[in-house]
Formats: C-alpha cells, structure tokens, sequence
C-alpha cells in the first residue's frame, strides 16, 4: 500500500531507527520529511500533508501534542483527509500508562520491528477505511470522526500523574507580581480564562490579569473539568462564563465571555462542544 | 517526660544485686554484726541513692544528653545528691527497723568506724552510678552511630539514584541499539563511555574523593553519551589547566550540573547549544572554583528567587549543596546565576587548604 508519512522525533538516531524500521515494515511508505521539533513539524505537515504523522511526544520548542494541535486546526480538510496520527513515546512517560489503560496504539522507543508491524496493520487499514468512505457525502462524518480519534490520543498524550494535591479541584490560583514580593491569591471561581503565552500562563479574571508559571498541561488536572472547558491548544474557558458562540465565513468558531472584551478562538478539535442543540 | 519502666526495674534489680555484694564486703569489715544485719542497711540504702539518681535525673537531664544521664555537674551533683540522701535517710531509716545501737552509724560507733561505712558508701554509690552512666552512654553512642550509618546509606543510595537516572539509561541503550546496526564502531565506543560511567557512578557513592581530571573524564563520559543522544543539538566543551588535575573533589559532584544545563537549558531549545566546564584557581589562589555553563533557554530573576525558596524539583543543587557543606563547611559554595546572552551559569567553589 503506497503511502506518505512525516516523523517528528528529536533525536537523530532514534529517528533514524525509525525510518529504517519503516522501510521494512512498510515498504510503500513514503517519509516526506523528518524533522526534530514541533514547529517544524506543524509547518512541514501542513506544507506537504502527509497521510500518517509520527509525532514524538516530548519534542523541544513545541511538543507533540501542541504539534498535534495546530496541525488539526490548520489542516486544509477540504483538500485532504485528516491523518492517521501516531504518538511516539519512550518508555517512562506518563502517556504511555495511558494509552496502555485505554487500548490506544502507538510506537514506543527503542522501535521493535513486531510491535511496529501491528501498527502499520492498524494505520493501513484506518486508510483503506479512510478512502472508501471519500464519497463526497461521507465527508462531514469521517472528519467528525477523525477529529473524535484524534481528540482521544491528545486526550491520553496529555494524560499526566496524579495532581499532588490528591486530586481535589484547586480553589486559589496564586500568581505573583513582576517583583516576586507580592503573591495575589486569586479564587478560581473569579478566574475567566486561561490563556498560554510562551513561558507563562495568563490568567484573566474580569477586572485584570495575572501571570502564573505553571504550563496549562499542569494546571488542567486540577481544575474541575466541568467549570473549565480546554478550547483550543494554549485556552481554557470557564464554561458558565461563555455567552456566545459565532461561526465566522470559513467555519470557525469564536468565543464571547460575560466580563470580557476579547473574542476567543476555537479549535477544530474542540468545536464539537458548541454544536447548536 | 517518658519513663521506661522495664529500665527502671532492671536497673532497681541491678541495684539489688549490688547490695548484697556491698553487704558482703562491710561483713568482712565489721565480722561481728553479721552478714543479714548489714544486707538491712545496704538494702535501705542502695535503693534509696539509686531511686533519688533515677528518679532525679529526668528533671536535670537536657535533650541532648546522651543515654538519658544529665552531663557535666549536673550528673555529679546528682549522684551527691543521691549518696547523701541515701546514706543519712536510708542509716536512718535502718536504725529504727533494725534497732537503735547496732547500727553501721550508730551512736555507740566510733568515729573511725562511721567514717569508713560513709567511705563504703560513696565509693559504692559513685561505682553504681559510674557504672550506670556509661552504660546509658555507650548504648547512646551505640544507637547513635547505627542512625548515622543508616544516615549515611541513605545519602549514598540517593546520589545513586540522582546518577543513575533510569531515563538517561534506557535512552542511551535505545541509541546504543540503532548504532549497533548502522555503526558497529561508535556503538562500541558508546558503549565503552557507558562502561566508564556506569563504573564511576557505582563506585563513586562509595569514596569520598576523586582527582579533579577524573571528574571531568567522567564528565565526558556522560557528555559524549548525551551527544549520541542529541545529535548536533549538543556541543561541549572542557577546559582543565593540567596544574588542577590532580585536586581531590568528591565524585560526580559537577555531574548534576551538567545534566541541568542539558535537561532545562538546551534540551526545551529547537536548537540545542554549547555546555561548556572550567576550572580554574581564584584570583587569590586560595579556592578552586569550577563553572558549568551553558547556552539554553536560561532562567529568570525571579525562578531563581523562587528556586532559592522552595529548592522542590531541584534536588540536583539541594544535595550538591549539602555535600559541599560536609566536606569543606560554609566555604564550599555554590552559585547559580543567568547568563546576559540567555543561558546558565552554576559556580563552585572549593577552598584549597582543605
């Protein structure tokens, strides 16, 4: 079966030993490019949109699921279908207890040639699947559903331990000034949204804004997960501030809060919670 | 304050031994009274020193006190304290149960007699209590080196565990498993670092110093392993002047550093940089001060500060601290700083005279 495939994978070698692996298991793949960071991924993907993705999840700059992210909002869907996305992990990450526990393939590093084999099974058959469903009528289905696949594997990628604060929902957001001398106790009920901004997390309530420095992947598992809805790749909404949802002339979709000027995007992988009743 | 009774009767049973061997003793002094007449009067009064010592030592005694006895002249004065009360209360209390007269200090005694049984006394209340003290003492000292010891494994299987990071391990042999396929000569030569390191990190928890040239082999060792690892994202470079080589510095000490500058300053950057080590003497010449320094993201004022306060998540520096300070006390310091250009610098330094 003649596909292409980009790899993402950060160490030469390892990416080396992919491709090689590759070239047996599959010899009608082609890689379109390999490239070693998230960034380069995104844009690389999106310039060549391959038919398979091998995205190394602990990547520099950008990492895979963030890579996973921007590729799925900026993705053409009306010229090709979505990609078969695989995640690829060493041993000791997190993401891997969670794809074992909920039965989700990926390519676990150092690559064996078996385990490889069962996944280019499994992507080989996603894509027949994939092309014989292309009926132009079969299109809004198929994209709902690989954005739901794709939604899954980000989902259990991003999984991370157990919070230490044992799970209980966090009540203050303490965030402090450009000094450090002073620490702001901020209750999370006041908080809007969360929005990701190179190091720092903005954290906007409908007065002002603080700056914390816990990556939002940190700050997702401890906050209660029906007060705050994740809506695109760097922003979380409190769900009850939302006051309205427009779609604009390409389809995308766009955030208004009570309290707060700004209008806020949403991504494809999350439009699925703002679908009229 | 918590009294162990098993002690206490232990001791109390002790005491009673010790009596009958005192009685003993002051029968062969004063045959005519008899050996139960003098056990009496060593039962009243062995007991009553050693319930004044016992119980008198738990509002004396401070915490710090080994075994349980109060230091210094308190213990002294106590063990008077006792003998006094003990001899008088306990000759007292003998001369009425057992009968006026006969007593060891009695009003038909002569003075010669009194003054020997006071003598036999003190010397059997200060041997009791001598012997009880270094007892206690050395059943403290005895405890106190197995926690130290303990102490001490514990710190030893933490810097084996800081070194041997089972993610870098399993890492370096799923390169090691590529390189063997495509590259035979620089797996071995992987390999062979991995030996080398491997070996300085097992037995380097075991002595207490090394010579600063093989820190910094050992160094390149796990540096030339990371390179694999990271490909052209890695550079590193080392400078050691050849008249430092052979200071002793505690092992794998520099190490932490290094996995630092790579894990949080080149690691998160797409394009890797430059980790560089130097040693060098201080403009005085009084310490040997060694920088790690690197190129990568680098840290702000504030992380520092933040980093300073809780020292969570940097275990690395916590326990580089507390090494230094074991070894060479506050003069072995170590420094941590942003570099203008972006980028990390750790420092640090150990005084030569040590």
């Amino acid at each position: 079966m003649k596909a292409t495939a980009l790899i993402a994978e950060d160490e030469p070698l390892l990416a080396q030993a992919l491709r090689a692996e590759l070239r047996t298991a599959w010899p009608g793949l082609e890689v379109l490019a390999a490239v070693g960071d998230g960034r380069s991924a995104v844009r690389e993907a999106l310039a060549r949109l391959p038919q398979v993705l091998f995205l190394d999840i602990r990547m520099p700059g950008l990492d895979g699921l963030g890579a996973a992210m921007e590729i799925a909002d900026g993705w053409p869907v009306g010229e090709a279908p979505m990609p078969q996305l695989v995640f690829v992990t060493a041993y000791d990450e997190y993401a891997v207890q969670a794809f074992d526990a909920q039965a989700i393939d990926y390519v676990r590093k150092p690559v064996q040639s078996e385990r490889l084999r069962r996944t280019v099974a499994r992507v080989q058959q996603a894509l027949a699947a994939q092309q014989q469903a292309s009926a132009p009528e079969a299109m809004p289905q198929a994209l709902e559903q690989a954005l739901g696949e794709w939604r899954r594997l980000i989902g259990a990628a991003g999984a991370q331990a157990a919070s230490a604060n044992g799970g209980s929902p966090l009540r203050f957001i303490s965030a402090s000034d450009a000094g450090g001398s002073t620490v702001h106790m901020v209750p999370v009920q006041d908080v809007l949204y969360f929005e990701a901004a190179d190091k720092y997390v903005r954290v906007l309530t409908a007065e002002r804004e603080y700056l914390i420095r816990t990556p939002l992947k940190q700050l997702l598992p401890q906050l209660d997960a029906h007060a705050f809805w994740q809506v695109h790749r760097a922003v979380v909404v409190r769900s009850d501030a939302i006051e309205q949802v427009q779609r604009d002339e390409s389809g995308k979709l766009w955030l208004r809060l009570r309290g707060r000027p700004e209008k806020i995007a949403v991504s494809r992988l999350y439009a699925h919670l703002f679908r009229a009743m | 304050m918590k009294i162990e009774w098993r002690d206490v009767l232990r001791h109390g049973l002790l005491v009673v031994a010790f009596c009958f061997a005192i009685a003993a003793v002051i029968t062969i002094i004063w045959p005519d009274k008899g050996y139960p007449h003098h056990l009496g009067y060593s039962l009243l009064i062995g007991p009553l020193i050693w319930l004044v010592i016992e119980f008198g030592r738990f509002p004396l005694r401070r915490p710090q006190d080994p075994g349980g006895w109060p230091q210094g002249w308190r213990g002294v004065a106590l063990t008077l304290l006792g003998i006094v009360v003990g001899y008088y209360g306990g000759s007292a209390l003998g001369d009425w149960l057992i009968g006026g007269g006969n007593a060891v200090v009695g009003a038909g005694q002569s003075q010669r007699d009194e003054r020997v049984s006071l003598v036999v006394t003190v010397f059997a209340g200060v041997m009791g209590s001598y012997f009880f003290y270094s007892r206690g003492h050395s059943s403290a000292l005895a405890a106190r080196a197995n926690a130290a010891e303990r102490d001490a494994s514990e710190a030893r299987l933490k810097l084996l565990e800081t070194q041997l990071e089972p993610h870098m391990l399993f890492n370096t042999l799923a390169n090691l498993r590529v390189l063997i396929a495509t590259d035979p000569p620089r797996a071995v030569e992987m390999l062979d670092r991995l030996n080398n390191y491997l070996r300085a990190t097992l037995s380097g928890s075991r002595v207490l110093s090394h010579p600063l040239s093989a820190e910094f082999e050992r160094l390149g060792d796990y540096l030339a392993l990371m390179a694999v690892r990271m490909g052209e994202r890695l550079r590193f470079r080392m400078e050691l002047a050849p008249e430092l080589a052979g200071l002793p510095v505690p092992p794998l000490i520099l190490q932490p550093l290094v996995e630092n500058s790579i894990r949080h300053g080149l690691e998160p950057k797409v394009e890797g940089g430059e980790v560089m080590v130097r040693a060098r003497r201080s403009d005085d010449g009084a310490m040997l001060v060694i920088e790690v320094s690197d190129t990568g993201v680098g840290i702000d004022e504030s992380q520092l500060a933040s980093m300073a306060a809780i020292s969570s998540g940097s275990f690395g520096l916590s326990h580089i601290r507390e090494r230094l300070a074991t070894v060479y006390g506050p003069q072995g310091r170590l420094e941590l700083g942003a570099l203008p250009g972006g980028g990390t610098r750790a420092v640090v330094h150990i005084p030569l005279n040590a």
